[in-house]
């Protein structure tokens, strides 16, 4: 790990330099917000947004992805044989990814990267990607990642993290992949690592919005799956999947064939646990059935089956856009201090 | 605390203490600048939950269908016309609710707000007709009327159509409002200008069926785009399936939307989603003089035949 200091004007210049070596990405005004794009040669990442709508997530692991295609024509000769479609898996570089997004890779990657399964789609636009973080100076009201084990300068997952300090950026370079990309940059400068914890200090000092969520691993699990205030929690929840798709941490996925005549592929879609569908049986048979046991569901797998499944903390990074975005109100943090709270037989005040 | 939010509170508590209702369904503060949290109360001790004010958007008739409890429903004018729609359709019993009924002056756009304040949002506090936004940058006033959501701004029905008592003071109605100046852009546009219209403004759709599930009208027990057998539309982000899940969910409300604007106000990705509803919302009207949910004595057009019924489609 090393420290930089980029100009602003050398990285203008230097982002120039990556498209050619690199995929570019960054994010980009689309509509009413801010998401991540693919960047043309002459665009620049547009860093005045506090956080993306959509997460980074749709990067490696994209809503919908082709997985294999084929053909039922039994004149063809490659007839019934699955076939890798065409990708790119060129190196590509996230630029002004926040430090939550690139965290939140780290806990996607213990499900779609273990010992004993392996999804290759994800894993090689993973290994394709380089992330240039940018820290968050001014964290939103909403976001509580402080408390969901990361932070605005948390380095997880990032090969190098980015610090806006007026006309210039403080670097860390973080990983041997950071150091390829601020080489074909050009970015050289020594840094100053004092200024850079100075600023990491008075950022995490900014986030206000805090969450206890020790208990929650000490916990009996069918207490908590039977405690008393789901319907409460869940009456206003309208099952759309907004929270879901929003959220840089759910990697749900449903799996779909698409035929047109002889010609078909199968598609690997974002699924989401709100909704009826999702566990919907070949019987007809629904074990979750009911909206409250399909929002119990989404959190208790939030902050309880990954907490003691893992032991890497909550299944979030505490970014807020499930927060600011529930058309509803549902609010992560007011269930995860319920939950936390809840002693079986107490009243718990909802 | 407001007028309103207090009598909603009186008629909640006693109609919980009387036994003449067995919850009341309505909002509560929530925990974000602009956002009230729809929710249920059933004891009475609980009643100062409660509360009314600008944040209020979301259509409380699609919490009252597929449930077994005698309910009192908090509702502005264009709940009240869907609970009307849900009654003339089956979905729900007129002496199963008891309608709190709200005279609205309208909704707050929160994106508006966040598009005109100084920075991130903290609190938005309304008062005589302004709203005061606290934001990062610091404090700003506005006409409460210029932050209203499209919908509001040129609702026409402010007032219950159907109610059991009133929280409040009758508003008055603005009937001459042109509704359909929007409609009319599109409806003058060819057929190319009216496509790239159309994939532009859905471009951003992420597939959540926020307008679908915030909208009282989308009860099906199994939507369209869910269903394998036949399976009509793709599950994935193929625009053409996007589109079809547009256009159908649309020509499904035909006559039947009140314009409540949930579907907008829902949408995480700010989608005009209205501007399909509305046509269609415009056609019932002036093909055959229909407003949705105006009157329990009146079948909607799209459940009876009449020999004179509008034909110059059939071609």
């Amino acid at each position: 790990m090393r420290d930089l200091k980029i100009a602003k004007t050398d990285w203008a210049k230097g982002v120039e330099k990556l498209f050619g070596p690199y995929r570019v990405f960054g994010p980009k005004k689309e509509g009413l917000f801010h998401n991540f794009a693919r960047l043309e040669k002459g665009e620049a990442p547009d860093f005045s947004c506090k956080n993306t709508r959509l997460s980074a997530k749709g990067l490696i692991y994209p809503q919908t992805e082709k997985m294999f295609e084929y053909t039922l024509d039994p004149n063809k000769p490659d007839h019934h044989v699955h076939k890798e479609p065409v990708k790119d898996y060129s190196p590509m570089a996230v630029l002004g990814i926040r430090p939550c997004d690139a965290k939140a890779f780290t806990l996607v990657k213990l499900n779609f990267d273990t010992p004993e399964y392996k999804d290759p789609y994800w894993i090689k636009n993973y290994a394709a990607a380089t992330f240039v973080g940018l820290a968050c100076d001014a964290p939103c009201h909403a976001c509580f990642c402080t408390s969901a084990g990361t932070g605005p300068y948390d380095t997880a997952g990032l090969d190098v993290l980015l610090a806006d300090a007026g006309d210039f950026f403080l670097a860390k370079v973080l990983t041997e992949k950071g150091e390829k990309l601020v080489a074909a940059a050009g970015w050289a400068g020594a840094g100053d690592a004092g200024a850079f914890e100075a600023k990491a200090k008075a950022a995490g000092d900014k986030v206000v919005s805090k969450v206890n969520t020790a208990k929650l691993a000490g916990k009996v699990t069918n207490d908590l799956h039977a405690a008393p205030f789901w319907e409460d929690l869940a009456f206003a929840c309208i099952n759309c999947g907004t929270c879901t798709y929003l959220c840089p941490t759910c990697w749900c996925f449903d799996i779909q064939d698409e035929v047109c005549g002889t010609e078909g592929c199968r598609l690997k879609n974002w699924d989401s646990c709100m909704y009826p569908l999702f566990t919907m049986h070949g019987t007809g048979h629904n074990p979750r059935g009911e909206k409250a046991q399909r929002v119990r569901q989404r959190f208790m797998h939030k902050l309880k089956y990954f907490v003691d499944k893992y032991g890497a903390g909550i299944h979030c990074v505490g970014c807020g856009r499930c927060v600011t975005a529930c058309p509803v109100n549902i609010d992560i943090r007011r269930v995860a201090e319920i939950m936390n709270g809840y002693e079986p037989g107490k009243d718990c005040a909802v | 605390m407001n007028a309103m939010t207090d009598k909603i509170r009186q008629i909640a508590r006693r109609l919980l203490e009387e036994g003449k209702v067995d919850m009341v369904v309505g909002f509560r503060k929530g925990t974000v600048p602009m956002m009230s949290e729809p929710c249920f109360i059933k004891d009475s001790a609980r009643v100062d939950a409660l509360v009314w004010d600008g944040n209020c958007g979301i259509n409380l008739a699609n919490y009252l269908t597929r449930r077994k409890e005698r309910m009192a429903v908090v509702a502005k004018g264009c709940d009240t016309r869907n609970i009307v729609t849900h009654i003339i359709e089956n979905q729900i019993r007129r002496e199963q609710v008891y309608i709190i009924g709200v005279p609205c002056q309208g909704m707050i756009d929160k994106r508006k707000v966040k598009n005109l304040a100084d920075g991130e949002v903290l609190s938005v506090e309304e008062k005589d007709g302004k709203v005061v936004v606290t934001a990062g940058g610091g404090e700003k006033s506005f006409d409460r009327t210029a932050l209203l959501q499209d919908n509001c701004a040129i609702c026409h029905h402010k007032n219950p159509a159907l109610s059991d008592e009133l929280a409040g003071e009758l508003v008055r109605e603005n009937p001459d409002v042109d509704r359909y100046e929007d409609v009319r852009k599109v409806e003058a546009m060819g057929a190319a200008e009216k496509w790239k219209f159309f994939d532009e403004l859905l471009s951003t759709c992420i597939r959540c069926y926020a307008c679908r599930n915030a909208c009282p009208l989308c009860y099906c027990p199994t939507c369209f785009v869910d269903e394998s057998k036949p399976q009509w539309v793709g599950k994935g982000q193929d625009p053409t399936d996007t589109r079809t899940f547009h256009f159908l969910r649309a020509f499904h409300c035909a006559g039947r939307c009140t314009d409540c604007g949930s579907c907008e106000r829902a949408c995480p990705m700010g989608i005009p989603v209205r501007q399909f509803t509305k046509k269609l919302e415009k056609d019932a009207k002036e093909l055959f003089g229909w407003e949705a949910g105006m009157t329990l004595d009146a079948r909607p057009p799209l459940d009876t035949f009449r020999p004179d019924d509008p034909g110059a489609f059939i071609k």
